[in-house]
This record gives C-alpha cells, sequence and structure tokens, in this order.
C-alpha cells in the first residue's frame, strides 16, 4: 500500500475536512480533536495520521503535548488558500463602496 | 478583468497587506471609517448586525464593536486602540477579537487620492507571528469547505 497519501483523497473525508476547520481556527492536541467528535478516538487517530502524512496539519512539541496545526503551504496546493479571505473582504469592500456611493454630494 | 481587491500574503510572514481601489473621491472612502453609523451599516450583513460601542477616534483613543445574529445573541466582540487618526490619509490602530485565540493585530490604513472620483485602501496588517496571520487567513477557507460540505450533504439527504 502507497503511504505517500493524495491530498485529494485526504480531503475528499468529511470527517478530515471537520478536522481541518477546527485546526485551521486554533492548534489542538489530538485529545482535544477528538473530543469534539463522536467517532471513537482510534479513528480520529488515523484520520490525523492520514492528514499529518500528506502535510496537510504539521506536529508541534509543546512541553509533553503535541499539537497540531494546519499547513498553510500545502493547504494551497489543494485549493487557493487565500481567495475565500480575499473574497470575504472583497464582498465587503463592495457593500461599503455601494453605501457610501449614496452620500455623494447630488 | 483585473480584480479590485488584492492580498498579499508571503509564505512564513507575520504580516499581510490588503489594497482596494474604489469609485469614490477619498474622502467619502474615509467617512466609511470615520462614522459610526456608517461603520454599522457596511459592516453589518443578513445574518449578524454590528453595532459600535465606543468609539474615540483622537490619536490614543479606542473603539469596541460588537455583532449580534439575528436573534439578539452576541456573535463577537471587537476592541482596539487608536494611534493615529488621520482624516482622508492615514489610520493606525490595534484590532483585537476578543476572547478569540488569534490575538492583537495591528493595521496600517493609508488612504490615497486616485483621481477626483476614485482612491485607494492600502491595508498593511501585521500579526503576533506567523501561525497567528496563517490562522486568520485559513478562517474563510475552512468555513468554506465546510459549507460546501454541508450543501453536498443537503442535497445528497434529499436524494435518498
Amino acid at each position: 500500500m502507497n503511504l505517500r497519501r493524495d491530498v485529494f483523497q485526504a480531503i475528499a473525508d468529511p470527517t478530515r475536512r471537520a478536522i481541518l476547520l477546527l485546526v485551521a481556527a486554533q492548534s489542538m492536541t489530538a485529545g482535544a480533536i477528538a473530543a469534539k467528535f463522536d467517532t471513537a478516538r482510534p479513528t480520529v487517530s488515523k484520520h490525523l495520521q492520514i492528514l499529518t502524512e500528506c502535510e496537510l496539519l504539521e506536529q508541534e512539541q509543546n512541553g509533553r503535548e503535541i499539537y497540531y496545526h494546519i499547513n498553510a503551504k500545502k493547504m494551497k496546493e489543494v485549493a487557493d488558500f487565500i481567495e475565500p479571505f480575499r473574497q470575504m473582504w472583497d464582498d465587503r469592500f463592495n457593500k461599503l463602496e455601494s453605501i457610501m456611493k449614496k452620500y455623494k454630494t447630488k | 478583468m483585473e480584480q479590485k481587491t488584492k492580498i498579499n500574503a508571503g509564505d512564513g510572514k507575520q504580516d499581510l497587506t490588503i489594497t482596494r481601489t474604489f469609485d469614490l473621491p477619498v474622502e467619502l472612502l474615509f467617512r466609511a471609517y470615520a462614522e459610526p453609523d456608517i461603520i454599522e451599516q457596511w459592516m453589518s450583513n443578513p445574518y449578524s448586525t454590528t453595532k459600535i460601542l465606543k468609539f474615540e477616534t483622537a490619536s490614543h483613543g479606542g473603539y469596541q464593536l460588537e455583532s449580534r445574529d439575528a436573534g439578539g445573541k452576541v456573535v463577537f466582540r471587537a476592541n482596539g486602540a487608536i494611534h493615529e487618526f488621520d482624516p482622508n490619509r492615514k489610520i493606525i490602530r490595534t484590532f483585537e477579537m476578543e476572547g478569540t485565540p488569534y490575538g492583537v493585530q495591528l493595521e496600517v490604513y493609508q488612504f490615497e487620492r486616485l483621481t477626483e472620483d476614485t482612491s485607494k485602501l492600502n491595508m498593511h496588517v501585521i500579526y503576533e507571528s506567523v501561525a497567528q496571520r496563517d490562522q486568520v487567513l485559513a478562517l474563510p477557507f475552512a468555513q468554506g469547505i465546510n459549507m460546501a460540505h454541508n450543501r453536498l450533504e443537503e442535497i445528497v439527504s434529499k436524494q435518498k
């Protein structure tokens, strides 16, 4: 079996996407991540292993704990990682612009 | 077509820039950042209403705002200190979402007149660390994949 996991296969799974969402918001330990799911802990561990193998997640030792965090570089390969952030600002600025046009002196 | 809003976020850096051109005179663009009732308008959306709780634009002043969902529940509160407030030119302030792990960010806003009726905003945002910047950058992406997934689930469950 090929251990080099395909990134697209990794994010095809809804639980793994949910894990990415959680970790994107905050670096977390395996225990803290597992606590958010009804799934058995070994299943969550397996998901974390897959996400780490394909480098979407990175591990960081902090004292006795291992924290998982998002590997932004790798995420960029999957999709244009920054595009949703840009879109959010673009929407906000579009709204600002249309509101301010009403304040233009007629 | 050229995009009006541009993001520049270099790998391994703890800052980013957001630039945007507006079909607005620079005075009107600046007003959008200077008057609380106007800020409330453009920061609100169909899902949440933003209210400015405190707004002192003098140098070394501060501000605080909150967003509530349709049910009146507070979604988030943010605050910051204003370091410099130079009408139609520049704002330097901090921004911090209360009770979140994203830390405090330093924001430098430069307002630039392009023509009589157009202007440009250049935002330079500096985070506490590379990791914090990447987290903030990843949020809309992560929310996006989650929303896409929820929609997919909805479609699939309807077909059952």
